[in-house]
Protein backbone atom coordinates (compact mmCIF):
# COMPACT_ATOMS: atom_id res chain seq x y z
CA UNK A 1 0.00 0.00 0.00
CA UNK A 2 1.60 3.41 -0.78
CA UNK A 3 1.42 6.40 0.75
CA UNK A 4 -1.37 8.53 1.37
CA UNK A 5 -1.97 11.61 -1.16
CA UNK A 6 -4.46 13.74 -1.67
CA UNK A 7 -5.95 13.49 -5.05
CA UNK A 8 -9.00 15.01 -7.21
CA UNK A 9 -11.20 11.77 -8.44
CA UNK A 10 -10.20 12.64 -12.22
CA UNK A 11 -6.85 12.40 -11.50
CA UNK A 12 -7.07 9.32 -9.14
CA UNK A 13 -8.53 7.87 -12.33
CA UNK A 14 -6.40 8.84 -14.34
CA UNK A 15 -3.04 7.43 -12.26
CA UNK A 16 -5.41 4.22 -11.08
CA UNK A 17 -6.07 3.45 -14.92
CA UNK A 18 -1.61 3.49 -15.83
CA UNK A 19 -0.99 1.25 -12.68
CA UNK A 20 -3.65 -1.05 -14.34
CA UNK A 21 -1.56 -1.08 -17.29
CA UNK A 22 -3.36 1.06 -19.55
CA UNK A 23 -1.14 2.36 -22.03
CA UNK A 24 -3.34 4.36 -24.57
CA UNK A 25 -5.85 7.18 -23.67
CA UNK A 26 -8.11 9.03 -26.04
CA UNK A 27 -10.35 11.70 -25.16
CA UNK A 28 -11.48 14.99 -25.63
CA UNK A 29 -11.72 17.53 -22.85
CA UNK A 30 -15.24 18.77 -21.17
CA UNK A 31 -16.34 20.09 -17.50
CA UNK A 32 -16.20 18.29 -14.83
CA UNK A 33 -13.93 15.46 -15.83
CA UNK A 34 -10.92 17.54 -18.24
CA UNK A 35 -8.09 16.88 -15.11
CA UNK A 36 -8.70 13.35 -16.28
CA UNK A 37 -7.11 14.19 -20.21
CA UNK A 38 -5.02 17.06 -18.09
CA UNK A 39 -3.05 14.01 -15.88
CA UNK A 40 -2.98 11.80 -18.91
CA UNK A 41 -1.47 14.25 -21.14
CA UNK A 42 1.56 14.27 -18.40
CA UNK A 43 1.77 10.47 -17.26
CA UNK A 44 0.94 9.13 -20.42
CA UNK A 45 4.59 9.85 -22.28
CA UNK A 46 6.34 8.54 -18.42
CA UNK A 47 5.37 5.30 -18.84
CA UNK A 48 6.00 5.05 -22.86
CA UNK A 49 1.97 4.99 -23.20
CA UNK A 50 -0.05 7.12 -25.71
CA UNK A 51 -2.49 10.18 -24.52
CA UNK A 52 -4.28 11.50 -27.86
CA UNK A 53 -6.46 14.75 -27.93
CA UNK A 54 -9.02 13.33 -30.61
CA UNK A 55 -10.63 16.20 -32.79
CA UNK A 56 -13.93 15.12 -31.46
CA UNK A 57 -15.77 12.46 -28.89
CA UNK A 58 -16.58 10.13 -31.92
CA UNK A 59 -12.96 9.94 -33.23
CA UNK A 60 -11.63 9.66 -30.01
CA UNK A 61 -14.46 6.00 -29.04
CA UNK A 62 -13.51 4.84 -32.29
CA UNK A 63 -9.60 5.34 -31.48
CA UNK A 64 -10.30 3.09 -28.62
CA UNK A 65 -12.51 0.54 -30.61
CA UNK A 66 -9.14 0.09 -33.04
CA UNK A 67 -7.10 -0.54 -29.99
CA UNK A 68 -9.37 -2.35 -28.06
CA UNK A 69 -9.61 -4.37 -31.28
CA UNK A 70 -5.89 -4.58 -31.64
CA UNK A 71 -5.43 -6.61 -27.15
CA UNK A 72 -4.55 -3.40 -26.14
CA UNK A 73 -5.91 -1.79 -22.37
CA UNK A 74 -7.42 1.36 -23.43
CA UNK A 75 -9.51 3.99 -21.99
CA UNK A 76 -11.47 7.37 -22.82
CA UNK A 77 -13.34 9.33 -20.75
CA UNK A 78 -16.09 12.19 -20.80
CA UNK A 79 -19.26 13.99 -19.58
CA UNK A 80 -22.43 13.67 -20.22
CA UNK A 81 -22.88 15.21 -23.35
CA UNK A 82 -19.93 13.88 -24.90
CA UNK A 83 -20.60 10.59 -23.69
CA UNK A 84 -24.08 10.69 -25.74
CA UNK A 85 -21.68 11.21 -28.56
CA UNK A 86 -19.95 8.28 -27.76
CA UNK A 87 -22.88 6.08 -28.04
CA UNK A 88 -22.80 4.63 -31.37
CA UNK A 89 -19.19 3.48 -30.68
CA UNK A 90 -19.68 1.96 -27.51
CA UNK A 91 -22.39 -0.33 -29.48
CA UNK A 92 -19.93 -1.19 -32.21
CA UNK A 93 -17.63 -2.00 -29.31
CA UNK A 94 -19.78 -4.38 -27.38
CA UNK A 95 -21.15 -5.80 -30.70
CA UNK A 96 -17.44 -6.78 -31.69
CA UNK A 97 -17.12 -8.05 -28.23
CA UNK A 98 -14.23 -5.74 -27.08
CA UNK A 99 -12.67 -4.64 -23.41
CA UNK A 100 -12.18 -0.82 -23.07
CA UNK A 101 -13.17 1.53 -19.94
CA UNK A 102 -14.76 4.36 -20.08
CA UNK A 103 -15.64 7.26 -17.90
CA UNK A 104 -18.45 9.30 -17.73
CA UNK A 105 -18.14 12.03 -14.86
CA UNK A 106 -22.18 13.17 -15.03
CA UNK A 107 -23.19 16.51 -15.20
CA UNK A 108 -26.63 17.90 -15.80
CA UNK A 109 -28.28 17.56 -18.63
CA UNK A 110 -30.68 17.17 -21.11
CA UNK A 111 -28.89 18.89 -24.01
CA UNK A 112 -25.23 21.11 -22.95
CA UNK A 113 -27.20 21.10 -19.67
CA UNK A 114 -25.27 22.34 -17.23
CA UNK A 115 -21.22 21.92 -15.38
CA UNK A 116 -22.76 21.10 -11.89
CA UNK A 117 -22.88 17.46 -10.82
CA UNK A 118 -25.88 14.78 -11.74
CA UNK A 119 -27.02 11.34 -12.39
CA UNK A 120 -29.20 11.81 -14.84
CA UNK A 121 -27.65 9.37 -17.16
CA UNK A 122 -28.56 6.56 -15.20
CA UNK A 123 -31.00 5.38 -17.76
CA UNK A 124 -28.20 5.70 -20.71
CA UNK A 125 -25.62 4.01 -18.73
CA UNK A 126 -27.51 0.51 -17.73
CA UNK A 127 -29.93 0.46 -20.61
CA UNK A 128 -28.45 0.63 -23.31
CA UNK A 129 -27.45 3.92 -24.74
CA UNK A 130 -26.75 2.47 -27.94
CA UNK A 131 -28.81 0.38 -29.95
CA UNK A 132 -28.95 -3.21 -30.10
CA UNK A 133 -28.93 -5.99 -27.25
CA UNK A 134 -25.96 -5.07 -25.00
CA UNK A 135 -25.35 -4.11 -22.16
CA UNK A 136 -22.40 -1.79 -19.99
CA UNK A 137 -20.66 -3.07 -16.61
CA UNK A 138 -21.42 -0.08 -14.35
CA UNK A 139 -19.26 0.59 -11.82
CA UNK A 140 -20.40 3.86 -9.47
CA UNK A 141 -17.72 4.75 -6.99
CA UNK A 142 -19.03 7.26 -3.84
CA UNK A 143 -15.51 7.77 -2.64
CA UNK A 144 -12.02 8.85 -3.89
CA UNK A 145 -10.25 5.69 -2.93
CA UNK A 146 -12.94 3.66 -4.17
CA UNK A 147 -12.46 5.61 -7.67
CA UNK A 148 -8.81 3.90 -7.44
CA UNK A 149 -10.26 0.65 -6.90
CA UNK A 150 -12.90 0.23 -9.41
CA UNK A 151 -10.87 1.40 -11.82
CA UNK A 152 -8.58 -1.37 -10.86
CA UNK A 153 -11.98 -3.62 -11.09
CA UNK A 154 -12.89 -2.14 -14.17
CA UNK A 155 -9.98 -3.32 -16.89
CA UNK A 156 -10.30 -7.17 -14.95
CA UNK A 157 -13.99 -7.54 -15.73
CA UNK A 158 -13.38 -5.60 -18.93
CA UNK A 159 -10.36 -8.06 -20.22
CA UNK A 160 -12.27 -11.03 -18.37
CA UNK A 161 -15.52 -11.01 -19.82
CA UNK A 162 -14.67 -9.28 -23.07
CA UNK A 163 -16.97 -5.93 -22.50
CA UNK A 164 -16.63 -2.47 -22.36
CA UNK A 165 -17.06 -1.34 -18.57
CA UNK A 166 -18.41 2.33 -17.73
CA UNK A 167 -16.88 4.36 -14.18
CA UNK A 168 -19.82 6.69 -13.46
CA UNK A 169 -18.88 9.05 -10.87
CA UNK A 170 -20.21 12.72 -10.41
CA UNK A 171 -18.74 16.15 -11.12
CA UNK A 172 -18.40 16.36 -7.33
CA UNK A 173 -16.64 13.18 -7.32
CA UNK A 174 -14.36 13.76 -10.14
CA UNK A 175 -13.40 17.54 -8.58
CA UNK A 176 -13.43 16.77 -4.60
CA UNK A 177 -9.76 15.53 -3.25
CA UNK A 178 -9.59 12.59 -0.54
CA UNK A 179 -6.81 10.91 0.87
CA UNK A 180 -6.12 8.28 -1.55
CA UNK A 181 -3.26 5.00 -1.58
CA UNK A 182 -2.98 2.97 -4.15
CA UNK A 183 -2.92 -0.42 -3.64
CA UNK A 184 0.05 -2.24 -5.58
CA UNK A 185 -1.36 -3.61 -8.76
CA UNK A 186 -1.81 -7.41 -9.25
CA UNK A 187 -0.41 -7.94 -12.90
CA UNK A 188 0.35 -11.77 -12.64
CA UNK A 189 -3.34 -12.59 -14.12
CA UNK A 190 -3.24 -12.47 -17.36
CA UNK A 191 -6.04 -12.56 -20.10
CA UNK A 192 -6.44 -14.64 -23.00
CA UNK A 193 -6.22 -12.35 -26.24
CA UNK A 194 -5.66 -14.15 -28.90
CA UNK A 195 -8.54 -12.91 -30.71
CA UNK A 196 -6.91 -9.72 -30.85
CA UNK A 197 -5.64 -8.25 -34.57
CA UNK A 198 -2.28 -7.77 -33.98
CA UNK A 199 0.62 -8.98 -36.12
CA UNK A 200 0.19 -12.77 -36.80
CA UNK A 201 3.99 -13.00 -37.20
CA UNK A 202 2.61 -15.60 -40.34
CA UNK A 203 2.16 -18.02 -37.28
CA UNK A 204 -1.76 -18.37 -37.75
CA UNK A 205 -4.63 -17.09 -38.84
CA UNK A 206 -5.56 -13.98 -39.36
CA UNK A 207 -8.35 -12.71 -36.38
CA UNK A 208 -11.39 -10.32 -37.49
CA UNK A 209 -12.98 -8.07 -35.17
CA UNK A 210 -16.60 -7.36 -36.75
CA UNK A 211 -19.97 -6.35 -35.73
CA UNK A 212 -22.02 -7.03 -38.92
CA UNK A 213 -23.80 -10.31 -39.31
CA UNK A 214 -26.21 -10.22 -42.13
CA UNK A 215 -27.41 -13.88 -41.19
CA UNK A 216 -29.89 -13.70 -39.17
CA UNK A 217 -29.00 -16.51 -37.24
CA UNK A 218 -25.17 -16.52 -36.59
CA UNK A 219 -25.99 -12.82 -35.51
CA UNK A 220 -28.86 -14.07 -33.04
CA UNK A 221 -26.36 -17.16 -31.59
CA UNK A 222 -23.76 -14.78 -30.98
CA UNK A 223 -26.10 -12.35 -29.42
CA UNK A 224 -27.48 -15.28 -27.36
CA UNK A 225 -23.72 -15.91 -26.12
CA UNK A 226 -23.10 -12.37 -25.30
CA UNK A 227 -26.16 -12.92 -23.33
CA UNK A 228 -24.43 -16.16 -20.80
CA UNK A 229 -21.69 -13.95 -20.36
CA UNK A 230 -23.63 -11.00 -19.03
CA UNK A 231 -25.79 -13.85 -17.37
CA UNK A 232 -21.76 -14.60 -15.71
CA UNK A 233 -21.10 -11.03 -14.71
CA UNK A 234 -24.59 -11.04 -13.10
CA UNK A 235 -23.82 -13.96 -11.01
CA UNK A 236 -20.07 -12.97 -10.52
CA UNK A 237 -19.74 -9.35 -10.37
CA UNK A 238 -22.94 -7.80 -8.90
CA UNK A 239 -21.71 -5.79 -5.58
CA UNK A 240 -23.67 -3.77 -3.24
CA UNK A 241 -23.14 -2.39 0.42
CA UNK A 242 -26.03 -1.82 2.99
CA UNK A 243 -26.04 0.12 6.50
CA UNK A 244 -28.56 -0.83 9.52
CA UNK A 245 -30.71 -2.55 6.96
CA UNK A 246 -30.92 -5.72 9.28
CA UNK A 247 -33.50 -3.74 11.23
CA UNK A 248 -34.50 -0.84 8.88
CA UNK A 249 -38.12 0.29 8.24
CA UNK A 250 -37.29 2.82 5.48
CA UNK A 251 -34.58 1.47 3.51
CA UNK A 252 -32.66 4.53 1.55
CA UNK A 253 -31.06 2.99 -1.97
CA UNK A 254 -28.66 5.68 -3.47
CA UNK A 255 -25.01 5.55 -5.34
CA UNK A 256 -21.82 7.54 -5.81
CA UNK A 257 -21.57 10.52 -3.84
CA UNK A 258 -25.07 11.09 -2.84
CA UNK A 259 -24.80 7.47 -1.05
CA UNK A 260 -23.22 9.58 1.38
CA UNK A 261 -25.21 12.62 1.64
CA UNK A 262 -27.77 10.04 2.12
CA UNK A 263 -25.87 8.21 4.83
CA UNK A 264 -25.86 11.18 6.83
CA UNK A 265 -29.69 11.55 6.84
CA UNK A 266 -30.05 7.84 7.59
CA UNK A 267 -27.57 8.74 10.59
CA UNK A 268 -29.69 11.55 11.45
CA UNK A 269 -32.56 9.95 11.46
CA UNK A 270 -31.41 6.74 13.77
CA UNK A 271 -30.94 9.48 15.99
CA UNK A 272 -34.59 10.42 16.00
CA UNK A 273 -35.65 7.01 16.77
CA UNK A 274 -36.30 5.93 12.71
CA UNK A 275 -35.19 3.16 11.68
CA UNK A 276 -33.80 3.87 8.42
CA UNK A 277 -31.20 2.05 6.44
CA UNK A 278 -29.12 2.32 3.28
CA UNK A 279 -28.08 0.26 0.20
CA UNK A 280 -25.56 1.65 -2.25
CA UNK A 281 -25.44 -0.75 -5.43
CA UNK A 282 -21.61 -0.40 -6.32
CA UNK A 283 -22.61 -2.12 -9.85
CA UNK A 284 -25.88 -0.12 -11.08
CA UNK A 285 -25.13 -2.54 -14.22
CA UNK A 286 -25.67 -5.49 -12.89
CA UNK A 287 -27.59 -3.64 -10.38
CA UNK A 288 -28.09 -5.73 -6.87
CA UNK A 289 -31.90 -7.35 -7.36
CA UNK A 290 -31.12 -9.79 -5.11
CA UNK A 291 -29.68 -7.47 -2.11
CA UNK A 292 -32.29 -5.01 -2.68
CA UNK A 293 -35.20 -8.24 -2.88
CA UNK A 294 -33.90 -9.85 0.23
CA UNK A 295 -33.96 -6.79 2.58
CA UNK A 296 -37.73 -5.93 0.82
CA UNK A 297 -38.65 -9.12 3.02
CA UNK A 298 -38.47 -7.19 5.95
CA UNK A 299 -38.49 -3.31 5.34
CA UNK A 300 -41.94 -1.37 5.43
CA UNK A 301 -40.49 1.08 2.84
CA UNK A 302 -37.87 2.35 0.38
CA UNK A 303 -36.73 5.16 -0.98
CA UNK A 304 -34.78 6.33 -3.84
CA UNK A 305 -32.64 8.77 -3.36
CA UNK A 306 -31.11 10.15 -6.88
CA UNK A 307 -29.91 13.61 -8.69
CA UNK A 308 -32.27 12.64 -11.14
CA UNK A 309 -36.28 13.14 -12.01
CA UNK A 310 -36.12 9.15 -10.72
CA UNK A 311 -34.17 7.02 -13.02
CA UNK A 312 -32.71 4.13 -10.43
CA UNK A 313 -36.27 4.69 -8.73
CA UNK A 314 -37.19 1.84 -11.86
CA UNK A 315 -34.41 -0.55 -10.57
CA UNK A 316 -35.16 -0.46 -7.15
CA UNK A 317 -38.89 -1.10 -7.90
CA UNK A 318 -38.59 -4.28 -9.89
CA UNK A 319 -36.27 -5.39 -7.37
CA UNK A 320 -38.58 -4.79 -4.27
CA UNK A 321 -41.41 -6.40 -6.64
CA UNK A 322 -44.20 -4.93 -5.11
CA UNK A 323 -43.88 -6.39 -1.72
CA UNK A 324 -43.67 -2.40 -0.18
CA UNK A 325 -43.91 1.23 -1.68
CA UNK A 326 -40.91 2.26 -3.06
CA UNK A 327 -40.54 6.60 -3.00
CA UNK A 328 -38.35 8.69 -4.95
CA UNK A 329 -36.67 12.02 -3.67
CA UNK A 330 -34.29 13.93 -6.10
CA UNK A 331 -32.83 16.61 -6.84
CA UNK A 332 -31.61 17.77 -10.88
CA UNK A 333 -29.76 19.97 -13.27
CA UNK A 334 -27.01 20.12 -11.21
CA UNK A 335 -28.27 20.79 -7.29
CA UNK A 336 -27.00 18.70 -4.90
CA UNK A 337 -29.38 17.62 -2.18
CA UNK A 338 -28.57 18.39 1.29
CA UNK A 339 -29.03 15.90 4.18
CA UNK A 340 -31.81 17.95 5.60
CA UNK A 341 -33.99 17.46 2.64
CA UNK A 342 -33.82 13.61 2.32
CA UNK A 343 -34.49 13.32 6.45
CA UNK A 344 -37.31 15.72 5.68
CA UNK A 345 -38.30 13.28 3.54
CA UNK A 346 -37.61 10.08 5.58
CA UNK A 347 -39.21 12.19 8.54
CA UNK A 348 -42.24 12.15 5.78
CA UNK A 349 -42.58 8.74 5.18
CA UNK A 350 -42.09 7.62 8.79
CA UNK A 351 -45.73 9.29 9.61
CA UNK A 352 -46.96 7.02 6.93
CA UNK A 353 -46.03 3.56 8.41
CA UNK B 1 -12.83 16.15 15.94
CA UNK B 2 -15.24 17.22 13.51
CA UNK B 3 -14.09 20.83 11.60
CA UNK B 4 -16.51 21.98 8.87
CA UNK B 5 -15.10 24.83 6.70
CA UNK B 6 -16.34 27.09 4.51
CA UNK B 7 -13.94 29.23 2.65
CA UNK B 8 -14.56 31.63 -0.02
CA UNK B 9 -13.25 34.54 -1.98
CA UNK B 10 -12.34 36.18 -5.25
CA UNK B 11 -10.35 33.99 -7.91
CA UNK B 12 -6.78 34.58 -6.99
CA UNK B 13 -6.46 35.08 -3.32
CA UNK B 14 -5.92 31.63 -2.41
CA UNK B 15 -9.03 30.48 -1.45
CA UNK B 16 -8.64 27.02 -2.71
CA UNK B 17 -5.05 26.48 -1.13
CA UNK B 18 -6.27 27.50 2.27
CA UNK B 19 -8.39 25.00 2.05
CA UNK B 20 -5.90 22.79 0.66
CA UNK B 21 -3.57 23.08 3.60
CA UNK B 22 -6.10 22.56 5.94
CA UNK B 23 -6.88 19.22 3.42
CA UNK B 24 -3.23 18.67 3.89
CA UNK B 25 -2.42 19.06 7.07
CA UNK B 26 -5.53 16.88 8.45
CA UNK B 27 -4.22 14.29 5.84
CA UNK B 28 -0.71 14.16 7.44
CA UNK B 29 -2.18 13.57 11.00
CA UNK B 30 -4.12 10.90 10.56
CA UNK B 31 -7.36 12.58 9.94
CA UNK B 32 -10.18 11.70 7.56
CA UNK B 33 -10.33 14.72 5.47
CA UNK B 34 -12.06 16.02 2.32
CA UNK B 35 -11.65 19.30 -0.10
CA UNK B 36 -14.84 19.55 -2.36
CA UNK B 37 -14.11 23.08 -4.59
CA UNK B 38 -16.99 25.04 -6.03
CA UNK B 39 -16.12 24.99 -10.28
CA UNK B 40 -17.44 26.47 -12.95
CA UNK B 41 -16.82 29.10 -15.35
CA UNK B 42 -14.94 31.24 -12.27
CA UNK B 43 -11.48 33.08 -12.95
CA UNK B 44 -9.46 35.84 -11.56
CA UNK B 45 -11.59 38.37 -9.97
CA UNK B 46 -14.53 35.58 -10.19
CA UNK B 47 -15.75 33.72 -6.90
CA UNK B 48 -14.49 31.06 -5.84
CA UNK B 49 -14.95 28.66 -2.61
CA UNK B 50 -14.16 25.33 -1.38
CA UNK B 51 -15.76 23.09 1.55
CA UNK B 52 -13.53 21.14 3.74
CA UNK B 53 -14.23 18.64 6.30
CA UNK B 54 -11.46 16.92 8.93
CA UNK B 55 -12.77 14.48 11.28
CA UNK B 56 -11.81 11.50 13.06
CA UNK B 57 -14.38 9.39 11.53
CA UNK B 58 -15.20 8.75 7.69
CA UNK B 59 -16.80 11.97 5.90
CA UNK B 60 -20.25 11.41 5.07
CA UNK B 61 -21.60 13.99 2.50
CA UNK B 62 -18.72 16.42 1.95
CA UNK B 63 -20.60 19.62 1.54
CA UNK B 64 -20.76 21.69 4.06
CA UNK B 65 -24.13 23.17 4.91
CA UNK B 66 -23.33 24.04 9.04
CA UNK B 67 -19.53 25.22 8.98
CA UNK B 68 -17.85 25.41 12.56
CA UNK B 69 -15.61 27.72 10.57
CA UNK B 70 -16.43 29.88 7.87
CA UNK B 71 -13.15 32.44 6.18
CA UNK B 72 -14.96 34.92 3.78
CA UNK B 73 -12.47 37.32 1.94
CA UNK B 74 -14.39 39.59 0.20
CA UNK B 75 -17.71 40.88 0.53
CA UNK B 76 -20.01 38.57 -1.62
CA UNK B 77 -18.56 35.86 0.65
CA UNK B 78 -19.42 37.42 3.93
CA UNK B 79 -23.30 37.62 2.98
CA UNK B 80 -23.62 34.67 0.90
CA UNK B 81 -22.31 32.36 3.63
CA UNK B 82 -23.09 34.42 6.91
CA UNK B 83 -25.87 31.78 7.55
CA UNK B 84 -23.92 28.59 6.96
CA UNK B 85 -21.99 28.88 9.97
CA UNK B 86 -23.33 26.37 12.32
CA UNK B 87 -24.71 27.58 15.52
CA UNK B 88 -21.50 29.03 17.92
CA UNK B 89 -18.98 28.89 15.03
CA UNK B 90 -16.92 31.46 13.96
CA UNK B 91 -16.97 33.35 10.66
CA UNK B 92 -13.68 34.74 10.05
CA UNK B 93 -13.42 37.80 7.59
CA UNK B 94 -10.81 40.03 5.78
CA UNK B 95 -11.57 43.63 7.19
CA UNK B 96 -10.01 45.14 5.11
CA UNK B 97 -11.89 44.01 1.72
CA UNK B 98 -15.09 43.31 3.74
CA UNK B 99 -18.04 45.67 5.08
CA UNK B 100 -18.98 43.68 7.83
CA UNK B 101 -22.76 43.62 8.14
CA UNK B 102 -23.63 41.07 11.09
CA UNK B 103 -26.64 39.93 11.10
CA UNK B 104 -26.90 37.03 13.55
CA UNK B 105 -26.49 37.23 17.46
CA UNK B 106 -25.31 33.39 17.79
CA UNK B 107 -22.16 33.00 16.13
CA UNK B 108 -19.05 34.89 16.46
CA UNK B 109 -17.30 37.42 14.45
CA UNK B 110 -13.49 37.66 13.78
CA UNK B 111 -12.46 40.52 11.45
CA UNK B 112 -8.91 40.52 10.29
CA UNK B 113 -7.16 43.35 8.15
CA UNK B 114 -5.38 40.47 6.79
CA UNK B 115 -4.94 42.52 2.81
CA UNK B 116 -3.59 45.80 4.22
CA UNK B 117 -1.58 44.14 6.56
CA UNK B 118 -0.14 41.24 4.62
CA UNK B 119 0.49 44.46 1.30
CA UNK B 120 2.35 46.60 4.32
CA UNK B 121 5.19 43.53 4.80
CA UNK B 122 5.41 43.44 1.50
CA UNK B 123 3.09 40.34 1.01
CA UNK B 124 0.32 41.43 -0.27
CA UNK B 125 -0.44 37.70 -2.05
CA UNK B 126 -0.33 35.91 1.31
CA UNK B 127 -3.15 37.56 2.44
CA UNK B 128 -5.00 34.20 2.86
CA UNK B 129 -1.63 32.78 4.87
CA UNK B 130 -2.60 35.94 7.79
CA UNK B 131 -6.17 34.61 7.74
CA UNK B 132 -5.53 30.61 8.13
CA UNK B 133 -3.05 32.06 10.90
CA UNK B 134 -5.58 33.48 13.01
CA UNK B 135 -8.20 30.87 12.18
CA UNK B 136 -5.56 28.41 13.41
CA UNK B 137 -4.95 29.94 16.85
CA UNK B 138 -8.35 30.94 17.20
CA UNK B 139 -10.18 27.27 16.16
CA UNK B 140 -7.08 25.30 17.66
CA UNK B 141 -7.67 22.91 14.81
CA UNK B 142 -3.97 22.33 14.63
CA UNK B 143 -0.91 23.56 16.34
CA UNK B 144 1.27 25.76 13.58
CA UNK B 145 4.28 23.71 13.92
CA UNK B 146 2.23 20.82 12.16
CA UNK B 147 0.70 23.10 9.40
CA UNK B 148 4.09 24.68 8.95
CA UNK B 149 5.41 20.43 8.57
CA UNK B 150 2.39 19.75 6.12
CA UNK B 151 3.25 23.27 4.40
CA UNK B 152 6.30 21.58 3.17
CA UNK B 153 4.72 19.23 1.52
CA UNK B 154 2.58 21.59 -0.51
CA UNK B 155 5.22 24.36 -1.68
CA UNK B 156 6.25 23.45 -4.77
CA UNK B 157 9.99 21.97 -5.02
CA UNK B 158 10.93 24.81 -7.76
CA UNK B 159 10.23 27.42 -5.38
CA UNK B 160 11.64 26.80 -2.06
CA UNK B 161 11.54 30.32 -0.64
CA UNK B 162 7.55 30.17 -0.56
CA UNK B 163 7.99 27.97 2.59
CA UNK B 164 9.61 30.77 4.37
CA UNK B 165 7.22 33.28 2.98
CA UNK B 166 3.78 31.29 3.82
CA UNK B 167 4.69 30.26 6.99
CA UNK B 168 5.68 33.83 8.23
CA UNK B 169 2.68 35.13 6.83
CA UNK B 170 0.95 32.45 8.85
CA UNK B 171 2.47 33.03 11.99
CA UNK B 172 1.73 37.32 11.77
CA UNK B 173 -1.82 36.01 11.44
CA UNK B 174 -1.37 34.30 14.83
CA UNK B 175 0.43 36.79 16.58
CA UNK B 176 -2.54 39.31 15.35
Amino acid sequence: MSEKVLMKGNEAIAEAAIRSGCKLFFGYPITPQTEVSAYMSKRMPQVDGLYLQAESEVAAINMVYGAAAAGARVMTSSSSPGISLKQEGLSYIAGADLPCVIINIVRGGPGLGGIQPAQSDYFQATKGGGHGDYNLVVLAPSTIQECVDLTYKAFDIADHYRVPVMIMGDGMLGQMMEPVSFPEHDDSVSFDKSWACDTTGMKRKKNIVNSLYINPDELETLVWERQKRYDLITENETRAESFFCDDADIVLVAYGTIARVAMNAVKKARAMGIKAGLIRPITLWPFPEQEIADIAKTAKSFLSVEMSTGQMVYDVKLAVNGKCPVEFYGRTGGVVPVPQEILDKIVEISKKL
Amino acid sequence: MQKEFIISGFGGQGILFIGKLLAYTGMKNDYQVSWLPSYGPEMRGGTASCNVIISDDAIGSPLVTEATEVIAMNGPSFVKFEKSVAKGGTLYYDSSLVQPTPTRDDINYVGVEATKLATEMGMGKLANMFLVGKVLKESKVFELDVVFEALKGLVPAKKPELYDLNKKAIEAGANL
